[in-house]
């Protein structure tokens, strides 16, 4: 009876530990997002889209910032998007068992973990010193780098899921591979491939660290790509580690911002695989 | 649009006229190749930028460099211990606390919890992943820092500050900012990518094994212990090295709460620095051409760094998947 005391105790012990872990982890989940709301709202007007950053001490908004982001994460998109599911083809279709699939798929996994500062200094040395200074453009290659290896992940998954027998049915019908590849499995695969683009959008919306040397920052509204841009995450990061309380309401209103945006894409990405009926 | 039969019979007369495909199919092929090989340029190009930008800092203090522990931009010296230093330990400290969390997460989405609660719970705690390093930085200094100033460090220092020799970690003034808070933010950060590995690895083990060791009165400590465990033993370890490297090389959420100080300081409540965070508050000012070369050879040996750690990760998860399919 003892002993059936001591075992029962353990094993409430350990799921005792075990719920504890979980609500730590999902108590910072809840104080973070409560933390970005109050602090967030508070700082919401609609200046924020209408005017640019401002002096210390002077009202503004981060109108500059919020269109240098979008316009960066679309020429981004713009180029992450092919490349990526041009070379996760490549690995679902083409690579079966061979060395250079093999090679491209682990080197691929060490992009997808890869330190993003690292990218930053890399689109530095190849963009930025040869144009001799910092421009939009280079922080745009360097999200579109820290995009593709999350697409071509998910598109060679993806790819994967699709059965053999519809390949091996059209290539009944004498299609050639291309045209399979294209119409059969491509279609059959679309919406997976969108929401692994939408989860990659998410990833680089908040991407600081590589931007920092290449996109840096600019004070003022400029459309011109060759010129430095301002963008949300720098944005944030100087506003919040300055000692003005106006600046630091403006970085809170910015990641406001970037998280809602961030959650509406994760939880959109989701709900449309799940209505698509991709996820298990 | 069905197709015109006329248009499969012209496309299987073309396919039998040229069985290799056509120029369509080699020009695909090409096309995706040419996209898979630029992959592996990146990284080529990521290795020889760093090598290259490095190389004046590497000529000018030799292997040195990884020993020295000043920096100092206005005599030119510098070194990399420190920031390596402070690499290591912020990591070691979010994977202490980290990991434990993490078994215990993925232990009660697998093992403990009821079935409906399982996908909202994964989900929440994915989410707890794509929010960005920068809001968990903007959230540390304005909110965990001072929190962790107010209680946890004079607590800490009224208690295992008093023990001698372990005290020295917990030595000097409560500033909030320093290496234990930016250990704990990379813990929480880390939390959901090595939970979420070892999820899945728990999901592997086949339910037959538990239900055995059920039926012979085994408690859940015990699965978890004689069964779970040591049957994904290597993808437990691949998904810690997998959120150590994510640790290794983070660096917004850092940069904001470490206080970037190149010195060296035993007690973990002091401020330091680490690879990343060096770099992102210096790069842009480094004026002179060593400093510059210095900064980048400290992203060298990030990048070696992480590059071994991510490595190690994918082999042992790949064992995994091998191990998985042949016992399957």
């Amino acid at each position: 009876m003892q002993l059936y005391t001591s075992r029962r105790l353990s094993n409430y012990l350990i799921v005792a530990l075990s719920l504890g872990a979980t609500a730590f982890g999902l108590l910072f989940l809840v104080f973070v997002l409560g933390t970005l709301l109050v602090n967030g709202v508070g700082a919401l007007s609609p200046t924020l889209f209408t005017q640019t950053t401002p002096p210390p001490g002077s009202a503004g908004g981060l109108m500059n910032a919020i269109f240098g982001s979008l316009a960066m994460t679309v020429i981004a998109t713009l180029v992450g998007t092919p490349t990526g599911i041009l070379a996760g083809t490549f690995l679902a279709e083409y690579a079966h068992n061979s060395r250079l699939g093999e090679v491209v798929r682990f080197v691929n996994d060490i992009l997808l973990s890869a330190p993003s500062i690292i990218i930053g200094l890399f689109v530095y040395s190849i963009l930025v010193v040869p144009m001799g200074h910092f421009s939009a453009w280079a922080g745009a290659v360097a999200l579109a780098i820290i995009m593709i290896p999350v697409i071509v992940r998910t598109t060679e998954d993806m790819l994967s899921l699709v059965p053999n027998e519809l390949r091996e049915a059209a290539a009944a019908l004498g299609a050639p591979k291309w045209k399979i590849v294209v119409t059969v499995t491509y279609r059959s695969a679309v919406q997976g491939m969108l929401t692994g683009v939408l989860l990659a959008v998410a990833r680089i919306s908040g991407e600081t660290a590589p931007l920092l040397f290449t996109a840096l920052n600019n004070q003022f509204f400029s459309s011109d790509l060759n010129r430095p841009m301002a963008n949300l995450p720098v944005v944030i990061f100087q506003f919040a580690m300055s000692p003005y309380a106006d600046w630091q309401a403006l970085a809170w209103a910015g990641a406001l911002l970037i998280t809602a945006a961030i959650l509406v894409l994760n939880i959109g990405a989701r709900l449309f695989a799940s209505w698509s009926g991709l996820e298990k | 649009m069905a197709a015109k039969p006329e248009m499969v019979a012209v496309t299987a007369a073309r396919a039998r006229r040229r069985p290799a495909g056509g120029p369509g199919d080699a020009v695909f092929h090409g096309l995706t190749m040419f996209f898979a090989v630029l992959v592996l340029l990146i990284l080529g190009g990521v290795i020889a930028s760093l090598v290259s930008g490095a190389l004046p800092a590497l000529r000018q203090f030799g292997f040195g460099f990884i020993v020295n522990g000043a920096w100092n931009p206005v005599t030119e010296n510098f070194g990399a211990l420190a920031p390596i230093y402070g690499t290591l330990v912020t990591s070691l400290i979010a994977m202490l606390i980290g990991i434990p969390v993490a078994f215990g997460v993925a232990l009660f989405i697998t093992e403990l919890c009821p079935k409906w609660l399982k996908r909202p719970l994964g989900t929440m705690i994915e989410l707890l992943a794509a929010i960005p390093s920068i809001i968990y930085g903007i959230w540390g200094l304005f909110v965990l820092a001072p929190f962790i100033q107010e209680y946890v460090e004079p607590a800490l220092i009224a208690t295992f500050g008093r023990i001698p020799g372990l005290g020295i970690l917990f030595a000097g003034p409560p500033l909030g900012i320093g290496v234990l808070t930016a250990g704990f933010i990379l813990a929480i950060m880390v939390l959901p990518f090595i939970a979420a590995v070892m999820r899945d690895v728990f999901e592997t083990v086949p339910p037959m094994l538990k239900e055995s060791a059920y039926g012979l009165g085994a408690i859940t400590a015990e699965i978890v212990w004689r069964v779970v465990l040591p049957y994904a033993r290597v993808g437990v370890v691949g998904g810690i090295l997998l959120g150590l490297g994510r640790a290794l090389g983070e660096t917004m959420a850092v940069t904001f709460v470490i206080g970037n100080s190149h010195h060296i300081h035993a007690s973990i409540l002091q401020p330091g620095t680490t690879i990343s965070a060096a770099l992102a508050n210096e790069f842009t000012e480094a004026v002179s051409d060593l400093y510059q070369s210095s900064l980048i050879a400290l992203g060298f040996i990030l990048f070696v760094i992480t590059f071994i750690v991510l490595a190690a990760a994918k082999l042992m998860l790949l064992r995994l998947q091998k191990g998985a399919g042949a016992t399957a």
